[in-house]
């Protein structure tokens, strides 16, 4: 531990010691022109600094897992509730108060789908990522029942131009054609690919055909191409990508749900 | 000093705006500003973190290692705004689903850094708070001004209302979509700085 300093405020000579010297050896100074030089925090050397960043990140880290771990559970009901809307919303429900009593008494039932096309309850949980269920197998089918008419409610996903979409699709009890759809976006472009979210773009969807009895055939086309025709469903403006993104989305899942959509029209 | 104060909240609003003086903050600028509603909610979203970060750093000046201290004030934006992300998915998931991929954005705004570097290190935390929420007004409103030309021109709507009349769209009006694109932004943000001169001709460059 280093003594005390002393600085003569007359010409700025620093004395080391208890206490401030009698006379300055520079300039003769008596000792009430001395001030006590105030120790600064040396934060420059490499110890504090190393010392320094360790505590930073520790405490920085202890915060983030308490507060993500303190808020893990209402986040998790936010999600559940978030997808249960999206999946409301496919249906053409958009107005909704209590989502939860809503979703509970328009799903009849999440299935699975059997290799053959038949369904089976899904006895698991209630799921919130279809991206890793589709990829691991597991296809999904929400059965609802809207104004007494049976609906299935198939979820998708795909990638857009800068990252994930997703959406899902509803459709008649035969499977023929569109009843509703839903997507959203992660990081599309806003008032370009990002008005995919949009209910306009969405009700494009309604009525068209799915398959022709053997293929699927809805397909997403540059806008103002689609005309009149059955099963093709204009893009956005200037966003093709985005557009092509949800085209090969729908062909890729649907495609997996080929059997249960065919053998649902063949009835 | 109130004066003081009131200048240091003032200034950055227009007299010395971020981003059409300091020039930060450009590349956000560009990004969320198609629509006002995303432009709004970066913009507060933005003026909440400068202030809290500020705060912190002020707190710290005097501890932080000189040679460190970048990686300090990322550390500290970052906490905070992982920290709010995480808030909002869990008190207000509608936000946190709007804001996606701005609050990411947030953490990369040179405004914060430039503040932090320029402001923060050097005085109180009083007088932080108010430079940080001065400078995210001043943020925003370039922001809102931005995007309340370009949703009009581009979409014909504001806040997603349809505000020009279907009457004006059956006599040939058509939306211009340059206006979506970001250079568009660029150009507005360009149109600012010009009116923003023409009233304080000592910032003009010879």
């Amino acid at each position: 531990m280093a003594a005390k300093e002393f600085k003569c405020t007359v010409c700025g000579y620093v004395h080391k010691g208890d206490k401030a010297p009698d006379v300055c050896p520079l300039c003769q100074a008596p000792a009430s022109k001395f001030e006590p030089v105030k120790k600064e925090l040396n934060t420059n050397g490499n110890v504090y600094t190393v010392v320094y960043a360790a505590v930073m990140v520790i405490i920085v880290a202890f915060l983030l897992v308490f507060v993500s771990d303190s808020l893990k559970e209402r986040q998790q009901v936010n999600v559940i509730q978030d997808t249960y809307k999206q999946i409301l919303y496919s249906l053409n429900i958009r107005e909704i108060g209590d989502v939860s009593a809503t979703y509970n008494s328009t799903i009849e039932g999440d299935y699975l789908l059997n290799s053959n096309g038949s369904l089976k309850k899904n006895d698991g949980e209630f799921c919130t990522s279809y991206k890793t269920e589709f990829k691991n197998g597991r296809l999904h089918v929400f059965k609802a029942v809207v104004n007494g008419e049976t609906k299935y409610v198939i979820p998708v996903n795909g990638l857009g131009l800068w990252g994930d979409i997703w959406g899902y699709v509803a459709l008649n009890e035969d499977c023929k054609t569109v009843y509703g759809t839903y997507f959203s976006h992660a990081s599309e472009t806003p008032g370009l690919g990002g008005e995919l979210a949009q209910q306009y773009v969405q009700e494009r969807f309604i009525g068209k055909k799915v398959h022709d009895g053997s293929d699927i055939t809805l397909t997403v086309v540059k806008f103002g191409q689609a005309k009149n025709d059955e099963s093709k469903v204009d893009g956005m403006t200037g966003a093709t990508i985005t557009s092509n993104g949800v085209n090969s989305m729908l062909r890729t899942v649907l495609e997996a749900y080929k059997p249960f959509i065919l053998s649902n029209s063949n009835k | 000093m109130a004066n003081k104060n009131k200048e240091i909240l003032g200034q950055p609003i227009w007299g010395n705006n971020p981003v059409v003086v300091q020039i930060l903050g450009i590349c956000s600028a560009l990004a969320v500003t198609a629509q006002l509603k995303p432009a709004i909610v970066m913009g507060l979203s933005v003026t909440v973190i400068v202030a809290l970060s500020n705060v912190v750093i002020s707190l710290l000046r005097k501890t932080i290692p000189n040679r460190i201290r970048i990686i300090v004030q990322l550390v500290v934006v970052a906490a905070l705004v992982t920290i709010v992300s995480e808030i909002l998915k869990a008190f207000a998931y509608d936000v946190s689903v709007q804001l996606s991929v701005y609050i990411g954005l947030i953490i990369t705004n040179c405004i914060l850094m430039g503040r932090l570097e320029a402001f923060a290190m050097q005085n109180g935390p009083k007088e932080s708070l108010l430079d940080g929420i001065g400078n995210g007004l001043g943020y925003a409103a370039i922001l809102i001004a931005v995007a309340f030309v370009r949703e009009l021109l581009g979409s014909g709507t504001l806040f997603g209302f349809q505000v020009i009349p279907q009457w004006c769209y059956d006599h040939g009006y058509m939306n211009n979509g340059m206006m979506l694109m970001s250079p568009m932004a660029l150009i507005l943000v360009g149109c600012i700085i010009w009116i923003h001169r023409a009233q304080f001709k000592d910032l003009q460059e010879k």
